[in-house]
């Protein structure tokens, strides 16, 4: 064995560390719930040094009614008129953030997608269903927190990310979290080695992808192993057969969140619990902003094993 | 110090100065990383509360206890001296440590001791996979039990296991706890505070020395 290839084996797991945030909050009650776009901006805040070239979250909150979907919206047009498009699609008020808007409509979330991809080709769907709202845009995370109004925000359950770009360019469209089906969202640290090869097998199997990225075919994969029937934690231990690369996963669905490492453990991850809320993060700094987060019962997550929470559903 | 109104680079500016003495407590470290780091004096310092990455990195003749858990790399590089986490402690704790002691009083994840060049590390719960990775020098002790991969690739640094191990690393074997062992890891447990075990519960693994070209006319330079 020579110092070379010592160096190297021992860099490669020192250096592992860096790149991208990824934080989530689920809250257990009304007090973190009112205020969990709060809570949720200043844990991004703290991981703002770990990913400066984009930010992006996602916001379980105000389920449309029966009947009714939820459809997020981005433009690359300052000046979209986005009280036109809600009235074209007999729409209510569209509620607008930054460059992007939230659309309830009276309708199906896959006919309304389908609908408004057709009439507005320029638009680009974010996320689609009864609670997830997705914003994300290129540029550090505290503009993006501001221009988004994101600390007035309530919710369930919310996710955020903050990248360093590796395998896609800093766009818009390459920033977190991915959503490729319905109320399903990921936010991942980490980069993928075979996403080329498993996103035209999962093409091939009716999943849609948007961009080149290597997370978004793992939201892929996700959506196609849930319409198949799998449970969410079924699919989750399916990435660690499927998926080849380093990954610390967070995913969102409409009842609840769900973190995931590789079993090798390369990127970091946190959690924590109190009565209150449970939050996972890159780094415990985004977690020390939270209320009560000292007396927290605080923990690293095991390699390959998933850590689930699950909303009740109110009978 | 408390760190909710005085800057981090402050508190270790000012345990950098060539005058530094006594016992410092750190207030709010709210996970803050490279916290007392690169010290170069026998002071006392309190953490009280989490610490985040590299804490006390590279540390030299100072104790330094974290009252909580500690981040990614905890005492890295450490020289000499003394560090004692009272919660656990994330990936590679005690990395490339060349002396000194790294004492966890909860457990520690992935790649505890990773290329230890003579540190002594005294784990009272367990360790993660890959633990002493390409260990050099110094000793590994686990109260608890031992992930994957045990000592992959390991030189010449001795580990002692007193629960389970789920698997050896590559040219790791478990070997004899002989006399000799059993009076060094006594004395290790000793200096680390840990009375509820005794060193005969443990069992000794180290190099089979078949992966690197070693000659043991020169062990005495490792």
């Amino acid at each position: 064995m020579c110092a070379q290839r010592h160096w190297e084996c021992v860099g490669r797991c020192l250096d592992s560390i860096g790149v991208c945030g990824i934080a989530g909050l689920f809250s257990k009650s009304p007090g973190v719930s009112e205020r969990l776009g709060l809570h949720l901006s200043e844990m991004l805040l703290q991981l703002s040094d770990r990913g400066p070239d984009s930010a992006g979250v996602a916001f379980y909150r105000d389920p449309a009614p029966p009947g009714w979907s939820k459809v997020s919206l981005f433009s690359a047009d300052p000046r979209q008129d986005w009280a036109g498009v809600a009235t074209a699609l007999g729409a209510g008020e569209p509620e607008v953030h930054g460059s992007h808007a939230v659309l309830v409509v009276e309708a199906e979330a896959g006919e309304a997608v389908e609908w408004l991809r057709e009439r507005y080709p320029e638009l680009r769907v974010m996320s689609a269903g009864e609670a997830i709202e997705i914003y994300k845009e290129a540029g550090r995370p505290e503009r993006f927190v501001e221009e988004f109004g994101l600390s007035a925000l309530s919710g369930s359950h919310a996710l955020g990310h903050t990248r360093m770009a590796t395998e896609s360019r800093v766009t818009t469209d390459g920033s977190h979290p991915f959503s490729t089906g319905l109320d399903l969202c990921l936010v991942h640290n980490g980069s993928l080695s075979n996403h080329n090869r498993l996103r035209e097998t999962l093409r091939a199997e009716g999943i849609e992808f948007q961009t080149e990225n290597d997370s978004e075919v793992a939201a892929g994969y996700l959506t196609w192993r849930l319409r198949e029937g799998a449970s969410l934690e079924q699919a989750l231990e399916g990435c660690l057969d499927d998926l080849d690369g380093f990954y610390t996963f967070a995913v969102g669905t409409k009842e609840g969140f769900a973190v995931l490492r590789d079993p090798i453990a390369c990127k970091p991850a946190v959690m924590a619990e109190t009565d209150d809320w449970v939050a996972m993060a890159s780094e415990y700094r985004a977690i020390a902003v939270l209320p009560g987060a000292e007396e927290a019962a605080t923990w690293e997550p095991e390699p390959g094993r998933v850590y689930s929470w699950e909303r009740t559903p109110v009978p | 110090m408390d760190l909710a109104q005085t800057p981090l680079r402050e508190l270790n500016a000012a345990l950098h100065a060539p005058d530094v003495a006594g016992t410092w407590r750190v207030l709010n470290p709210r996970g803050a990383h490279a916290l007392a780091v690169g010290i170069d004096a026998p002071v006392e310092v309190e953490i009280d509360g989490h610490a985040g990455y590299y804490c006390a990195g590279m540390n030299k003749h100072a104790t330094v206890r974290v009252h909580g858990n500690a981040g990614v790399g905890v005492a890295e590089n450490i020289m000499s001296g003394t560090v004692v986490v009272d919660g656990n402690a994330s990936q590679s704790a005690g990395a490339s440590g060349r002396g000194g002691m790294l004492v966890i009083r909860g457990s520690a994840s992935a790649r505890c001791g990773i290329s230890m060049k003579g540190v002594d590390i005294v784990v009272q719960g367990s360790v993660g996979h890959m633990s002493a990775f390409m260990a050099q020098r110094g000793c590994l002790v686990v109260c608890g039990d031992a992930g994957d991969a045990l000592g992959d690739s390991i030189y010449e640094a001795r580990l002692y296991v007193r629960g389970s191990v789920a698997g050896l690393g590559a040219d790791c074997i478990e070997k004899e706890l002989r006399d000799e062992h059993e009076a060094e890891l006594g004395a290790l447990l000793e200096r680390a505070g840990v009375t509820d075990c005794s060193a005969s519960e443990f069992r000794r693994y180290g190099s089979a020395r078949r992966l690197y070209n070693f000659d043991v006319d020169h062990a005495g330079e490792y």
